[in-house]
């Protein structure tokens, strides 16, 4: 297919459709709407469900009944929408169920404003509800890895019954830029669901689906087999880019929208000299630790850069174990750091580790 | 012997297929298990039991689903109505109902119910009403009639710091989308037969697919009442009969016409 021009929200939106989405229940916040309005006139148009929900509450918990139903099924929303489905994502990791979330970040705390922040790294990768789980956490960098990575996350969801989130910021939503969509798959038939789904207990036993264990050691049975499965996404799923690390002295690590301006502060730091290179996490949660790791044994120091107060650089920290300097630099009230601010943080972590 | 005595004999009564033979964790008196019963009889007369999916509230009857023996998902606190909206959505050919008591439905629940009655899912809800909560320990809720004693009003439910008791079936009734609304009781035989005729008919409203339906039952609560069960029976019919009068607070059209079938 051709590149065609798109925005943010309605590539995730119509990339979800191609992915064989059949079933879509959200609630209006900005800057996502978009991706509930393009879903409004598509799913219906297809056959399939759409459902704008009273609140965010409802949403996840109407997407969690039908992903027990054994159908492909999403909701999107904002950080403070995000909040409020909290309760809904525990259920649903607890549950073994798949299910995918987009969230198109905007400033916060509180009602902050709707302007494009990565405020919610720590809610998505280390926090996603109560109890031991973590969803699986994808953060596009540019439109056409919204596309594919929503397309993605409906397969790892269905792939380890799991939980996966698009971690989107408000200017990915909002901008456009050309990109190619995937061919529209078809959606798979009722008669297809998972045998675990509830499709009416003919010639079998009943399945039940619940996240109630009274019995201690069931329930930590239970969570021993989530944190195996968590184990094994860990092992299998790890993604990220890199550019020009292979000579780098001075590594930058930065996802999504900012990681993207990382890309110019490369070029710009490479001409006035400067050996950078950039690491641009795709996966937030399983993270790429080891290669971090790996390349902080070749590098003097490390500048992370984020769209918030420094969320994602405790996992850097985590992963150098203090063998190199970390800087950080961050940006917060929806504000977008740019090439010009973080190349001065590049150069002062260049002298800091000249000895 | 006995068997071919047995076997020579009409059968008049026996266990529901969908229930489960296991033995409740219900207390001695509760009325739960007699609900059970009544949704698990009507499932069978009907023949829905292997395309039924019930939810199963936060509560007392948060483990229904170990009792029903049909596909059944566990929700959050007050979310059944939502969960049940998702299931039905995507398979719009099973019969879906939920199970809920009055703190799930009528308080942290409130929004997920009016909701899902106004959109007229085709859906069934069976609220359970015994004016307190009974899984956490008999605190109070927001059918707890004034005056009453629970362990969070301990000096007896106060209106003018608490309001007052919730209408469910009055305020469900009043919404466009509900399409058969009553309450019942089951307090006694009469009512309990009276309660399985308004539970089958609200699920034939759903597989009429003529809107939402909810039957209203109340309850008792013998344990967190303080009182034997039989007088649990006795002061739900003195205190809860004239604040929540037995009847049909919505009956469309289309449901009069059921009705009127033999």
């Amino acid at each position: 297919m051709a590149k065609e021009l798109w925005e943010g929200n309605a590539a995730i939106a119509e990339a979800a459709i191609r992915a064989g989405l059949e079933a879509f229940f959200g609630y209006p916040i900005t800057p996502q709407t978009e991706i509930l309005e393009h879903l409004s006139h598509r799913l219906p148009e297809l056959g399939r469900v759409f459902l704008q929900a009273e609140s965010e509450i409802a949403s996840i918990n109407m997407v969690y009944g039908a992903a027990c139903a054994g159908a492909r099924v999403m909701t999107s929303s904002s950080s403070p929408g995000i909040s409020l489905m909290q309760e809904g994502f525990s259920y649903i990791a607890c549950s073994e169920v798949p299910a995918v979330i987009i969230n198109v970040m905007r400033g916060g705390p509180g009602l902050g404003n709707v302007a494009p922040s990565q405020g919610d790294y720590f809610q998505a990768v280390k926090m996603a509800g109560h109890g031991d789980f973590h969803p699986i956490v994808l953060a596009p960098g540019n439109i056409q890895e919204a596309i594919d990575l929503t397309v993605l996350a409906f397969d790892l969801a269905d792939k380890y019954r799991t939980l996966a989130m698009i971690a989107a910021d408000g200017s990915l939503g909002q901008m456009m830029e050309p990109a190619e969509m995937p061919p529209l798959r078809p959606v798979r038939p009722p008669e297809e669901r998972a045998a675990w789904a509830l499709t009416g207990a003919k010639g079998r036993k009943p399945n039940i689906i619940t996240s109630l264990y009274l019995v201690e050691e069931e329930l930590e049975k239970v969570n021993l087999r989530l944190q195996a499965k968590l184990r094994e996404i860990a092992a299998n799923e790890v993604r990220w880019k890199e550019y020009s690390t292979e000579d780098a002295d001075l590594l930058m690590v930065a996802f999504g929208t900012v990681g993207r301006v990382c890309q110019t502060v490369v070029r710009e730091a490479r001409a006035k000299g400067l050996k950078a290179g950039l690491l641009r996490p795709i996966t937030l949660w399983p993270f790429p630790s080891a290669r971090i790791a790996e390349l902080a044994g070749r590098v003097r120091g490390i500048l992370v850069v984020e769209m918030n107060a420094g969320q994602m650089l405790e996992d850097v920290r985590l992963a150098v174990e203090g063998r190199r300097p970390v800087h950080f630099y961050g940006r917060m009230g929806g504000i977008i750091p740019l090439p010009d601010e973080i190349l001065p943080q590049l150069e002062e972590l260049d002298a800091a580790t000249r000895s | 012997m006995a068997v071919e005595m047995i076997a020579d004999m009409e059968l008049v009564f026996k266990y529901p297929e969908s229930l489960t033979p296991r033995v409740t964790h219900y207390c001695p008196g509760c009325t739960h298990g007699v609900i059970h019963r009544l949704i698990a009889e009507v499932i069978d007369e009907l023949g829905v039991r292997e395309r039924t999916i019930g939810v199963a509230p936060v509560g007392c009857a948060v483990l229904a689903y170990d009792y029903f023996n049909m596909d059944f998902c566990e929700a959050a606190h007050g979310r059944a109505p939502a969960m049940a909206t998702g299931i039905k959505r995507v398979s719009p050919d099973k019969v879906v109902f939920t199970y809920q008591g009055d703190g799930d439905l009528a308080a942290i629940g409130t929004s997920e119910i009016i909701h899902t009655a106004n959109r007229g899912e085709l859906i069934t809800t069976i609220f359970v009403n015994n004016a307190i909560y009974g899984m956490t320990g008999g605190q109070m809720a927001p059918t707890t009639l004034p005056g009453q004693v629970t362990t969070s009003s301990p000096r007896g439910r106060d209106v003018e710091t608490a309001g007052w008791p919730m209408k469910m079936a009055e305020l469900i009734g009043m919404l466009s989308g509900a399409a058969y609304v009553t309450r019942q009781a089951v307090l006694d035989v009469p009512g309990i037969r009276r309660t399985k005729k308004a539970i089958k008919l609200a699920f034939q409203v759903q597989l009429a697919g003529l809107g939402f339906s909810m039957v209203e039952i109340l309850s008792t609560c013998s344990t967190n009442w303080g009182v034997s069960p039989l007088e649990a029976l006795d002061w739900a019919k003195q205190n809860m009969l004239p604040y929540y009068p037995l009847g049909d607070t919505k009956v469309v059209d289309e449901v009069r016409a059921l009705m009127a079938k033999p």
